[in-house]
């Protein structure tokens, strides 16, 4: 029998074939990164491989490290293994690990969601013989509307709000949500503001060719008239800051795949929940699952037991790698963390 | 259907009181009486008897989502609500309709009278036809409750504000309105008609009033209340709150969840018969034996049981521990003060003695001696004092108003215990998905001196958000094993627990039952080892029983 192409270490995921990590979470000489969420890539690796679509998005979370990129598709020889990226439809730059050795192919998902959503390359299936998957969202209570229609529902609890002279708050994941919110605004209702921690990477988006809105910073002092139609996005550690005191009696909302489920909603204490995540959902796995025609699942992160029963079940070789991606412990709050620090969370 | 759940909606998406009333009076303005009837009756926190098994309603939608049994458990454990689950796996529905509130409780009717047999098969056709917002509400309907955070005052505001009728007269017909089960009473538009109907004359029935309720006092009662003179200080009784109601040759006895117990109570039935007609008394059901009150527990027994026998009649003997006069001779005393009331109240019961009907004493002296009298209270097996100002009217529920007028109930400090953390549940509601419930114990040693952790007690409430979410953190990482939705916790975690009294009990392990635990705050200083011991406890439970039988 093969070894494993793929196998756990300490440090995380590990190729031995090529001699490399991905995502690890602690230092290694190479890291073949799949997109730049904090708990995915870390500080203090020797040498990193990432998508070119994510090359700024990566420097502008993880500053001045030695990056080399490959275009979506591209193939690298590494040791004995080749190395290939293929889009994750999950943020910019998102993107699947494909390692092909002597014909043996295994893929690893990162995060991913299938529905594109105009910010990032959307989703492409890759046929392997072991997928590696994400379970975030692994229950069949998750299930996501299209985003048009939930962009539509946002853009009129905006318009219903400024009609009645209130600023609307949305809390998001400041890197991949915010910018999908943003670019899915429509303007006319009123001016956009970003948090400070959102225009930092609304900032490497648009370096990167992505076409979003004009934004605004508090810092220019903003009127009040324009303050009363305003949208403001807003990481979710914003919630209960100082820093939403200027926005007045405004409405808020909380951008969240979390938001999913009543409890959540009425623990985050916001008055409404955007059911949108950037993970995909119960369909969208399993539909993901089946495209790579994969024999094998390995679940690394999220709803993982469920998921790895239910594989099998369905006649597939199932099992799980214990990985430091966004674990157990905050399964039912990653996003929801309100104490200082979000950045450390993973988003949903 | 669909504008209910647009209220529902509403209700739940705010926090703002103001908001909710006007979602309900809009909502109110704008429906049929016959769809208003059970809005009314479902907001204001009124039952209905439940419509199909919850075993049947997993059973089902689990077979209808096309899931196995351990995986729609998996959902449930993650969404904490049973009618949301099955809201959110359901497939999507077929069509389009809307049909009106009444009409869905009339399926309710027909789901609830159907046999085994034919209740999946209603159970899917409904699902069918309901989209993903009104399938909740229904499956909320059949298990029973809503609880969407709505108080019953609230809806007697929204009520009034539609009507124009003072809240007063809605809030006492609206105890009616609810004590009968719709489900067996039925329900019509002419009910809600007659709810929000101009006030007539002579319309009391045997209504009670609505209950004024107490605030906890927290600080010393010279720093909020003033001077102890304008104060009344009585015991405050660990019973039952009711409301003896004497009119038009029949009595009524109503507790404070405002329902009708008058059948488990016959005797004190009886003797409120030989009061004049035209009264009211506020009061404390209690267990009384020898000049003193029986333990809770003790009164327990005569709540419980569907018919109370002759012979629970004398084991367990109740009187009626009066403290307030809300109507003598037919009229409402209520803006009178509190020092009239009470003479009257005292009048009353000297010139129409009954055993069973008591007067709870005043309690006299200036607030240290009052102190003095409040250590005393776990000995007398009270709570503590009940503190109402002289001059005040009797109010409506727990209003929030000028402090002065309220009555304050000073409880009587806890008993303590610091005790280990060993299980812990998943929670309901707004705790959905996090581990909420624990289970504690306290350290048990054998004769051979080796020490077990022995579970005693369970306690939900009195961590912040926080804390708990620091707590789950913590259970999730420590999980030594699972057993459905229960996990075993590593030992490591100490509570302070408090609670208001403890029982020998040979039904629980541990030998005794604590009454009202909760956790007053997180030992983090302290290791799982320092906790406290089972003798420890026992030695409370034989101290309190030795003064109990002085």
């Amino acid at each position: 029998m093969r070894t494993d192409l793929i196998t756990l270490r300490p440090e995380g995921l590990y190729c031995a074939a090529g001699d490399f990590h991905i995502d690890p979470w602690r230092p290694v000489a190479r890291a073949v990164i799949t997109h730049a969420h904090s708990d995915h890539a870390r500080t203090g690796h020797a040498a990193y491989l990432a998508s070119r679509e994510g090359e700024r998005v990566l420097r502008a979370r993880l500053g001045d490290i030695a990056l080399q990129t490959l275009d979506y598709g591209e193939r690298l020889r590494i040791g004995d293994a080749t190395v290939s990226l293929h889009p994750a439809g999950h943020v910019l730059g998102s993107a699947q690990v494909r390692v092909e050795v002597e014909g043996e192919v295994w893929v690893a998902s990162g995060d991913y969601k299938l529905e594109a959503d105009g910010t990032c390359s959307a989703f492409e299936p890759v046929r392997a013989h072991t997928f590696i998957s994400e379970s975030t969202f692994g229950l069949p209570v998750y299930r996501w509307r299209p985003q048009a229609e939930l962009l539509a529902e946002l853009n009129r609890w905006w318009a219903a709000n400024a009609d009645a002279g209130r600023s609307s708050v949305v809390f998001a994941y400041a890197f991949g949500k915010a910018q999908r919110i943003l670019a899915g605004l429509d303007t006319r209702i009123g001016a956009v503001i970003c948090h400070g921690a959102v225009e930092a990477m609304n900032r490497a988006y648009r370096d990167s060719g992505v076409a979003l809105p004009a934004t605004r910073a508090v810092s220019e002092g903003l009127d009040a008239d324009l303050l009363r139609r305003a949208l403001v996005i807003a990481p979710p550690s914003a919630q209960g800051s100082p820093w939403m005191k200027r926005f007045g009696d405004y409405a808020d909302c909380f951008a969240s795949g979390w938001m999913q489920v009543r409890g959540a909603r009425r623990r985050r204490a916001v008055d409404r929940g955007l059911v949108m995540s950037d993970h995909a959902d119960w369909p969208a796995l399993m539909r993901a699952i089946g495209e790579t025609g994969a024999q094998r699942v390995i679940v690394t992160h999220g709803q993982v037991a469920p998921m790895v029963r239910w594989l099998n079940e369905q006649g597939l070789e199932a099992g799980a790698f214990r990985t430091e991606f966004g674990d157990e412990r905050d399964d039912a709050d990653s996003a929801l963390q309100t104490a200082t620090g979000d950045a450390d969370a993973p988003p949903a | 259907m669909k504008r209910f759940a647009t209220l529902y909606d509403a209700l739940d998406a705010s926090t703002s009181t103001r908001a909710k009333v006007e979602a309900m009076r809009a909502y109110f303005a704008a429906t049929p009486a016959e769809d208003a009837a059970w809005a009314v009756y479902v907001l204001a926190g009124g039952k209905l008897r439940q419509a199909a098994p919850s075993r049947l309603l997993r059973e089902t939608g689990a077979r209808v989502a096309g899931l196995p049994d351990w995986l729609f458990d998996e959902c449930y454990e993650a969404v904490g609500d049973l009618a949301e689950t099955l809201a959110l796996i359901l497939p999507p529905p077929e069509a389009d309709g809307d049909v009106p509130l009444h009409r869905w409780v009339d399926r309710l009717g027909a789901l609830r009278a159907a046999g085994a047999g034919d209740k999946p098969a209603l159970l899917e056709s409904a699902w069918r036809a309901l989209d993903a917002r009104s399938r909740f509400l229904f499956n909320k309907l059949i298990t029973g409750g809503l609880r969407v955070g709505v108080s019953r005052l609230l809806v007697t505001r929204a009520l009034s504000s539609v009507a124009g009728v003072p809240a007063e007269t809605i809030a006492q017909r609206l105890i009616g309105y609810l004590a009968s089960d719709p489900s067996r009473a039925g329900m019509s538009g002419a009910r809600y008609e007659a709810l929000i109907a101009p006030p007539g004359d002579g319309e009391l029935g045997l209504q009670p009033y609505p209950f004024f309720l107490a605030h906890p006092l927290q600080q010393a009662p010279a720093e909020v209340l003033g001077a102890a003179e304008d104060w009344l200080a009585e015991w405050k009784w660990d019973g039952i709150r009711g409301q003896l109601v004497r009119r038009a040759g029949e009595a009524a006895l109503w507790s404070r969840g405002e329902e009708l117990v008058s059948e488990r109570f016959p005797e004190l039935i009886e003797a409120a018969l030989t009061l004049p007609e035209g009264c009211v008394l506020d009061g404390e059901v209690l267990a009384w034996q020898d000049g003193a009150p029986l333990p809770f527990a003790r009164l327990q027994t005569r709540i419980t049981r569907k018919t109370v026998s002759r012979r629970l009649i004398a084991d367990v003997p109740v009187v009626f521990m009066a403290y307030d006069l809300l109507e003598q001779d037919g009229q409402d005393l209520r803006p009178q003060p509190q020092w009239t009331r009470r003479q009257k109240l005292e009048q009353l019961l000297a010139t129409r003695p009954h055993p069973r009907l008591m007067s709870s004493p005043l309690i006299g002296g200036d607030w240290p001696t009052l102190a003095g009298q409040r250590a005393q209270a776990r000995d007398r097996g009270v709570e503590g004092l009940m503190l109402k100002r002289r001059d005040a009217a009797y109010g409506v529920g727990r209003v929030k108003s000028d402090a002065r007028g309220q009555w304050w109930k000073w409880k009587i400090d806890p008993w303590t215990v610091d005790a280990v953390l060993l299980y812990a549940q998943r929670g309901h509601g707004r705790r959905a998905g996090l581990y909420s419930d624990y289970t504690f114990a306290v350290w048990s040693e054998a004769a051979d001196g080796t020490r077990t952790l022995m579970p005693f007690a369970k306690a939900y409430s009195g961590l912040t958000d926080a804390e708990m979410r620091a707590v789950d953190a913590f259970i999730k990482a420590n999980t030594i094993e699972r057993f459905g939705p229960v996990c075993s916790v590593r030992p490591e975690l100490v509570f302070e627990l408090g609670f208001e009294g403890l029982q020998a009990s040979p039904r629980h392990k541990s030998g005794i039952a604590v009454r009202f635990p909760r956790m007053l705050r997180w030992r983090q200083d302290k290791p799982a080892a320092e906790a406290d011991t089972l003798e420890a406890l026992k030695a409370l439970l034989s101290a309190g029983t030795a003064i109990r039988n002085e």
